[in-house]
């Protein structure tokens, strides 16, 4: 990166670790925020999606429909959320390469589990065996975010329909009483007045999802938790330029505050939202608004 | 083999009572249920210390939170934020680093290494970080009244704070609480999934499941069994603080008591 790292070893101790933290492998631990970064991006409107589809689907006058969306939400109670994701990733993976082997294999006649393997025919695997590097890659994080989608998504249509509850029922019978269908009294005068009754979960839910990022590392991604232990583990002479004892304490200290500073500067944003959106709202928080406005 | 000879042999494996060598091939459903069931131990263990020790950090954290001293609130709110603002996986990661470095500098942090003591020092400062924070909400929403009539009965300093002020917020944290026990429980399962070692693999619940779903390659076994014992030690958490709220909200005329809403929080 700098000039004066060419000749490493006589560095004075600053130089030494301004040139030690823009080595490749630090660029590679920098660009992994970006994953995590991309996979919040990613996932939060996917699971707001997922969310509001069971949400509406729980709320469904279809029986069956109805039982699936409340299925969807009762699952993520009782049981702890990262045996989900280890179920998921597996589960996903093996969902797909199966209904593409239906599909593209028609005449296979072996079964597929053969004991405690499973096994599709060669144009079903996915990612295909001659797939490049970063096919493979882009696979894992897709099946990564899906399943953060799913998790995340039962999380959300839980707050959501709780939401949807919660809006006056004053509201729904006087948009009957004008005449609108049920479609039209769901999307022009539910929808729009959930979303400040939906707020504080889907904020409390955001900060869960950024404290669950982490867990990228279980499902198999390089994130930034798999670049710390490498990066941090005792650095042999005799392998790199920029030998050190074992640092991982460092490493996980700098995500500890990086993690620390996200919450905190999230926490901020949506405090202030939730404060423009109550505003003039028939709730605590609007009324508390109003109150305080009169005072002054 | 019989399925009593497996219960046998692995009921008490995860604390290293029984057979020694897991199973490798030929995996049974008993051997599934089992193993399983045993790492449960490990769960229920960390679970319960870490709620039981962390119930009096929260209530001292709370009641820091919440005086007007600032030498006693800011280190409170501090302790608090540090444990609620960042991910419980990272916190256990950090701690066992900082356990292994301090290990080199003398030999008491050698239990702290392993997964029975450091991961249940982090589940201890976490858990008391997380009621801590539901004990101050409780603390700020006591009803007036109640502490004016304390007041008006003569009581003050450590009485009023037994008699009263306590069981008051306990009473209002409850259900909150139970939420919080709940999650804690599901949180055991991250220990050794983030660097303690499990030794001679001896480990938790999920351990095993993700044993078993490693080597057999099919996830709709285990995983389900790993959710029934969760679903069955929740429902047994919710019975028996039902109980405790059902005695803290004694006094109280019938429509007036807190009901318990079973709504189990998310990741931490």
């Amino acid at each position: 990166m700098f000039e004066f790292c060419t000749d490493h070893e006589t560095l004075p101790r600053l130089q030494w670790l301004a040139c030690y933290l823009t080595t490749g492998k630090h660029m590679g631990f920098y660009a992994s925020f970006g994953t995590v970064l991309l996979l919040l991006a990613i996932t939060a409107p996917a699971a707001l999606l997922f969310g509001f589809g069971g949400a509406s689907a729980a709320r469904s006058r279809l029986l069956p429909l109805n039982w699936l969306g409340k299925a969807y939400i009762a699952v993520v109670r009782g049981v702890p959320d990262i045996a989900f994701f280890l179920f998921f990733v597996i589960a996903l993976d093996q969902a797909f390469e199966w209904v593409r082997h239906q599909v593209k294999c028609p005449d296979w006649d072996q079964p597929i589990r053969q004991g405690n393997d499973f096994v599709v025919c060669a144009a079903a695997k996915l990612p295909l065996g001659t797939a490049p590097q970063w096919v493979h890659e882009t696979y894992g994080f897709f099946v990564a975010v899906l399943t953060f989608a799913i998790v995340f998504g039962a999380f959300a249509a839980n707050v959501l329909f709780g939401a949807m509850r919660a809006v006056p029922h004053a509201q729904i019978e006087t948009a009957e009483a004008y005449g609108m269908s049920h479609r039209q009294t769901f999307w022009r005068v539910l929808v729009p007045q959930m979303w400040v009754y939906a707020l504080p979960g889907l904020s409390n839910l955001w900060m869960v999802l950024i404290k669950a990022t982490p867990l990228l590392f279980l499902l198999g991604v390089e994130d930034i938790v798999y670049w710390a232990r490498e990066l941090g583990g005792t650095a042999n002479p005799r392998f790199t330029d920029y030998p050190h004892g074992d640092w991982r304490m460092w490493y996980f200290l700098a995500l500890l505050v990086f993690y620390l500073g996200f919450t905190r500067i999230s926490e901020l944003v949506l405090d202030r939202i939730m404060r423009r959106l109550s505003h003039g709202q028939a709730t605590a928080g609007g009324e508390a608004q109003r109150r305080a406005k009169g005072a002054a | 083999m019989s399925c009593w000879v497996t219960i046998q042999d692995y009921a008490l494996r995860s604390i290293g009572i029984g057979e020694r060598l897991l199973p490798r091939e030929d995996f049974t459903l008993c051997q599934q249920f089992t193993l399983i069931g045993s790492g449960m131990i490990w769960n229920v263990y960390f679970a319960l210390l870490a709620l039981m020790a962390g119930f009096f950090l929260a209530t001292a954290l709370a009641l820091g939170k919440a005086s007007p001293n600032r030498a006693l609130r800011k280190p409170a709110e501090w302790f608090i934020f540090l444990f609620r603002g960042s991910p419980l996986f990272i916190q256990f990661f950090f701690a066992y680093f900082l356990f292994l470095s301090l290990k080199g500098v003398s030999s008491v942090f050698d239990p702290f290494t392993s997964a029975w003591l450091g991961a249940l020092v982090v589940l201890f400062l976490n858990t008391a970080a997380y009621s801590g924070e539901i004990f101050y909400g409780a603390l700020q929403s006591i009803p007036r009244g109640d502490l004016e009539a304390a007041d008006a009965y003569g009581f003050s300093g450590w009485k009023k704070f037994r008699k009263i002020t306590w069981p008051t917020m306990l009473r209002l944290a409850w259900p909150a609480y139970t939420n919080e026990a709940i999650f804690l429980f599901h949180a055991t399962t991250l220990v050794y999934f983030s660097g303690f070692p499990a030794w001679r693999q001896k480990g938790d619940a999920l351990y095993y499941a993700s044993y078993f779903a490693d080597k057999t390659f099919n996830p709709f076994v285990p995983y389900p069994i790993l959710a029934m014992y969760f679903i069955l030690v929740t429902l047994t958490i919710v019975g028996s603080f039902g109980l405790v709220n059902r005695r803290l909200n004694r006094h109280l005329p019938a429509e007036r008591r807190a009901r318990l809403r079973l709504r189990p929080n998310l990741i931490r």
